[in-house]
């Protein structure tokens, strides 16, 4: 029986003197590969997968006052295996550090058996804009198992707790769950100044969290009309307020 | 069973559960919803989402009370994490609120009153299961008792809305009653950290709850 990789990748930022934010850390780990770009840090995936077996864990530290953007060249694709694949993200963000967790979708191809934990510790005055979008199955597929777990505390305090099971079809295919869509996601955003104002459309629910944040949901039977309504999600939750500001300009890197 | 939880199960307990559909009016508003069949899909998808997430906090209530310490309001702010739509959380405290005040009544216990005492509208399942306590009942009957209420709520708004044969709706109760059981089990089993209890999402159940709230005629408050 073949074993899958073991990665463990890990990036730290800190804001140095000069006002700018300095990577103080960055380790890259066979197949979960990390690249410094001007804009922000890219997850390069230097193999295929995840495949099932395969256990990788990302750890990022943001230091007071620091921002860090993560985006990724490719789309995930998890694919079947002897047992379950594991992506698991923890995060640290000091008070006034920023967080934009923004890599490309993940296609849950069909045997995956997928699951994707993150766990976001924010200290009272960080903020955060953590972005997904699911792929259920490749075109005309049906996926396999995807399940999901993602926990945010706020100064100790949980600010979202929130699974998505797309493990067993007659569950999470019922007309009170994600029904027939093929392409779910979500963005949560945390700031003190977003709207607290709750917003519906086809497909979108904008929702003020019970401490400050703002999780936009969103699903579509494609991925095109998927991110366009999480961007119109986007603009009802934040338009106009620091956080716009914070991810226009978040950067990895010092230059 | 101690009849005092038979009592807690009971839909006739004056607590304003009848005031609630469990998000199945806005489904019907939809159309998605319109038959039997249609009924028991959702229903089904409710117990294994929200049901979960209230039935393990019913369960974590349960046994919470009956250490008697305190820390309410940490376990209330563990509902409110797994509750992202508004609407929903103002639903939960509503229940919360009235149910509270039947229990405080009908079962006296130090634990209710440390509760109402702790948090002023505590969600709904926290109630559930320190009411469940106050009756000498286990985690697992807690947890039981609130995934019940979680199918049988949305299915007698479901006969009031759509006219369904109520003999056809208990047959679809039937048919879940052993999901029940495996989501009453699997929420007692949950971790004793209130971090770790189950948080499954319904997107869809979260978009109704905010719809229903905008809509303009309603008959039941969610």
């Amino acid at each position: 029986m073949s074993r899958g990789y073991v990665a463990r990748a890990a990036a730290s930022v800190e804001r140095d003197v000069g006002g700018r934010t300095r990577l103080t850390r960055l380790r890259s780990d066979g197949p979960l590969a990390l690249r410094e770009t001007a804009e922000a840090l890219y997850l390069v995936g230097a193999a295929a997968g995840p495949l099932g077996g395969d256990d990788f864990e990302l750890a990022l530290e943001i230091g007071p006052d620091a921002r860090l953007a993560i985006r990724s060249v490719a789309t995930t694709l998890a694919l079947p295996g002897d047992s379950e694949s594991r992506m698991t993200v923890r995060a640290t963000v000091a008070a006034g550090g920023h967080l934009d967790f923004a890599p490309e979708p993940t296609v849950a191809a069909a045997g995956c058996h997928h699951r994707s934990t993150a766990a976001i510790d924010l200290a009272e005055g960080a903020t955060l804009r953590w972005y997904e979008e699911l792929i259920l199955g490749r075109h005309l597929e049906l996926p396999g198992k995807h399940t999901s777990r993602f926990d945010v505390t706020r100064d100790g305090v949980p600010l979202l707790r929130h699974e998505l099971r797309l493990d067993d079809p007659a569950v999470f295919g019922s007309r009170s769950v994600v029904g027939d869509a093929k392409a779910i996601g979500s963005v949560l955003l945390v700031a003190p100044d977003l709207s607290r104002e709750p917003h519906t459309a086809e497909g979108l629910a904008v929702l003020p969290l019970a401490g400050s944040g703002v999780l936009i949901a969103a699903a579509a039977g494609n991925s095109a009309v998927l991110r366009r309504r999480l961007a119109q999600g986007e603009e009802l939750a934040g338009s106009g307020t620091s956080l716009n500001a914070m991810n226009a300009g978040a950067s990895s890197n010092s230059a | 069973m101690d009849a005092r939880l038979l009592l807690l199960a009971d839909s006739r307990l004056p607590a304003g559960g009848h005031a609630h559909s469990g998000g199945l009016e806005p489904a019907v508003t939809a159309g998605a919803v319109t038959d039997v069949a249609g009924l028991a899909d959702f229903l089904r998808g409710r117990l294994a989402t929200s049901g979960l997430v209230a039935a393990a906090l019913a369960a974590a209530a349960c046994a919470h009370a009956h250490t008697g310490d305190q820390a309410w309001e940490r376990l209330d702010a563990e509902a409110d994490a797994r509750t992202p739509s508004p609407a929903q959380r103002q639903a939960s405290r509503a229940q919360g609120r009235s149910l509270l005040r039947a229990a405080r009544t009908t079962w006296p216990h130090p634990a209710l009153e440390a509760l109402a005492t702790a948090v002023r509208e505590p969600h709904h399942p926290i109630v559930l299961g320190v009411s469940a306590a106050a009756g000498n009942g286990t985690p697992h009957q807690a947890a039981t008792i609130t995934a019940y209420g979680a199918i049988t709520g949305p299915a007698s708004a479901a006969v009031r809305l759509l006219g369904l044969d109520p003999l056809a709706v208990h047959r679809t109760l039937a048919d879940l009653a052993s999901g029940v059981d495996r989501i009453a089990t699997e929420a007692a089993a949950a971790p004793d950290d209130w971090a770790a209890l189950p948080a499954p999402s319904a997107p869809i159940l979260d978009l109704y709850a905010e719809l229903h709230m905008s809509a303009d005629l309603r008959h039941f408050e969610s």
